[in-house]
C-alpha cells in the first residue's frame, strides 16, 4: 500500500498543473502569421537576389565599371553600355551609360562580392523571397527593367 | 400504432440531425480549441470563423470513393462504421433533453445506453479484423481491452447513482435531482459521502470508453498508422468519426443527467433543455480541453489504472453506500 494513495494525490495534481497552463494559454493572442495574407518584414541583413538602386531622380548610380561583372565566381553577372554624348560646362563628352544589366539567378550563390565590390553604392540585396516557377528563364532577370517598375511603383504609392 | 411508429421515425430522423450536425461541429470546435490552446488560429478560412469548414470537409469525404482493400472480410468490413454509428444514434432516443423532451422514456434507460454503448467496441473489433492489416487488428486489441477494463468502474459508479437515486429510469433521476445545485447527485450527501470522486471516476471513464485521447490507444496515429480504420477512407471513415463524436455528447448526457441535475438549473430558475445543452457543451469543451493538454498513456499505464485505482475506488464506494443507505 507503500505510496498508493499519495501517488494518486500527487499524479492527480500534476494532471491539474497541466490543464491550468493550456487553460491560460486558451486566452493568450496567436502568434501565428497568416503567410499569404500578411507576411514578415525581412531584417536588414537578409541576402535575397541583388537589386540595382536608384538615385533621387530615380537613375541607376552605376557607371558600368564592370566590377561586379568581375568579382562575380559564377559569372552571373552581364553588363552592357552605350556610349551617349552629354554636354558639361560647354563641351561635349562622351559618357558611358549602363543600357543592359542582367543577373543569372539560377547560378548564383549569394555570397555578395559584387555588392562589396561596387564603389558607387549601386547595387544591394533585395528583400524578394517569393521566388518558385517551374521554368528556369524565370529566374534570369532584369535588372534595369526591375529598377524602373520599383520607381513607377514608388511613385504610385507616394 | 401508426402514430407510435411516425413518432419513432421522426425521433430517429432528429437523432440522427443531432449526431452529424454535433459532430461536425464538434470537428470545428476540436481544431478551433486545440489550435488556440497552441496559440494557433484553427481553421479560419472558410467562412466566418471557419464555420463552413465542416460541411468542405464532408463533402470531400462523400466524394472519395470507397475502397475495399484485397483479401479484406469484405461483410465484416462493411458493417463496422455502420456498427460504430447506430448505437451511437439509439442511445439518442431515451436521453431526456428536458421534462417533455425525450423521444421514448424508458424505466431502464441506463441500463439500455450501457448495452448501447458496449456494443461500440464490437465496431471496432470488426473494423481491425475485417480490414486485413496488422496494425488495425492490434489497435482493435488494445481498444477492447481498454473498452472492457473500463466499462466495470463506469457501472460500479453508474449503479451507485442508481441505488441513491433507487431508479433507472434517466427521467426520474433528473427529477430527482430538481431545485439547486445542492440536490444534485455530484454533491456529497450522507448517504454517498464520496459522490465527488465517484463523478470523476465516472468522467474518466466516459473520456475512456469513447476512445479519446489521453486513452486513444486504439487509434494511436504514431505508432499504429491510424489504428483501427487505417484501411478506411471516405465515408466509412466519415461514419466512424461521427459515431465517436456522438459517443462523446452521449457520454457528456449521461453525466449530465447521472451527476449534474439533467435539465435543473443550479440555482433552481428556470429548469430547461437549455440548462442540459449548457452542461452538455461545457462537458465537451472539457473533454477537449483534456485531449489537448495530455499526452498519450501506455497501454500498461492505461490498464493499471482502471484495475488498481478506478475499480477498487468505485468498488469500495459501492459497499459504503450500500452501508449508509441501510442506515440512513
Amino acid at each position: 500500500m507503500g505510496g498508493y494513495f499519495s501517488d494518486i494525490f500527487y499524479g492527480g495534481k500534476s494532471l491539474l498543473v497541466g490543464l491550468s497552463i493550456t487553460f491560460r494559454e486558451f486566452f493568450k493572442p496567436t502568434v501565428t502569421v497568416q503567410y499569404p495574407y500578411q507576411t514578415l518584414k525581412m531584417s536588414k541583413r537578409f541576402r535575397g537576389h541583388i537589386e540595382l538602386l536608384g538615385d533621387d531622380e530615380g537613375k541607376t548610380k552605376c557607371v558600368v565599371c564592370g566590377m561586379c561583372e568581375r568579382a562575380c565566381p559564377s559569372g552571373c553577372i552581364t553588363l552592357g553600355s552605350v556610349s551617349v554624348d552629354i554636354e558639361v560646362d560647354g563641351k561635349i563628352k562622351k559618357k558611358k551609360v549602363l543600357s543592359k544589366y542582367d543577373l543569372d539567378f539560377t547560378r548564383c550563390s549569394l555570397c555578395g562580392q559584387c555588392v562589396e565590390n561596387c564603389n558607387f553604392g549601386a547595387i544591394d540585396f533585395s528583400k524578394e523571397y517569393n521566388l518558385a516557377s517551374t521554368r528556369k528563364e524565370d529566374f534570369h532577370f532584369n535588372l534595369l527593367e526591375r529598377l524602373k517598375r520599383m520607381e513607377r511603383l514608388e511613385v504610385k504609392n507616394a | 400504432m401508426s402514430l407510435t411508429l411516425l413518432n419513432v421515425i421522426v425521433a430517429v430522423v432528429i437523432a440522427i440531425a443531432f449526431a452529424a450536425v454535433n459532430a461536425a461541429y464538434l470537428v470545428w470546435a476540436e481544431r478551433r480549441g486545440a489550435a488556440r490552446i497552441q496559440r494557433r488560429p484553427g481553421p479560419n478560412i472558410n467562412g466566418p470563423f471557419g464555420l463552413l469548414q465542416p460541411p468542405a470537409d464532408g463533402i470531400k469525404l462523400m466524394t472519395k470513393q470507397l475502397m475495399i482493400p484485397g483479401g479484406a472480410d469484405k461483410i465484416l468490413f462493411m458493417v463496422a462504421p455502420v456498427l460504430a454509428m447506430v448505437p451511437a444514434i439509439m442511445s439518442f432516443v431515451t436521453i431526456p433533453f428536458s421534462e417533455g423532451i425525450v423521444a421514448r422514456n424508458m424505466d431502464i434507460g441506463v441500463l439500455m445506453i450501457f448495452a448501447f454503448a458496449s456494443m461500440g467496441a464490437m465496431a471496432i473489433l470488426f473494423a481491425g479484423w475485417g480490414s486485413r492489416n496488422k496494425y488495425a487488428v492490434m489497435a482493435s486489441v488494445r481498444a477492447v481491452s481498454q473498452s472492457v477494463s473500463y466499462e466495470i468502474p463506469m457501472l460500479i459508479t453508474a449503479i451507485t447513482v442508481i441505488m441513491v437515486n433507487g431508479s433507472m429510469d434517466l427521467k426520474a433521476i433528473s427529477l430527482n435531482q430538481a431545485g439547486g445545485f445542492w440536490h444534485w447527485n455530484i454533491f456529497p450527501s450522507l448517504q454517498s459521502p464520496l459522490m465527488p470522486i465517484s463523478f470523476i471516476i465516472f468522467f474518466i471513464c466516459s473520456l475512456a470508453e469513447t476512445n479519446r485521447a489521453p486513452f486513444d490507444l486504439g487509434e494511436a496515429e504514431s505508432e499504429l498508422v491510424a489504428g483501427f480504420h487505417t484501411e478506411y477512407g471516405s465515408m466509412g471513415f466519415g461514419l466512424f468519426f461521427m459515431g465517436e463524436y456522438a459517443n462523446i455528447v452521449i457520454g457528456a448526457c449521461l453525466t449530465t443527467i447521472l451527476f449534474l441535475g439533467g435539465w435543473g438549473c443550479p440555482f433552481g430558475l428556470f429548469p430547461g433543455v437549455w440548462w442540459f445543452l449548457l452542461k452538455i457543451y461545457l462537458l465537451i469543451a472539457t473533454f477537449i480541453w483534456i485531449r489537448w493538454t495530455f499526452p498519450r498513456t501506455t497501454i500498461y499505464g492505461l490498464l493499471n489504472l482502471s484495475w488498481k485505482i478506478l475499480i477498487p475506488i468505485s468498488l469500495f464506494n459501492l459497499l459504503l453506500t450500500a452501508g449508509l443507505l441501510k442506515v440512513f
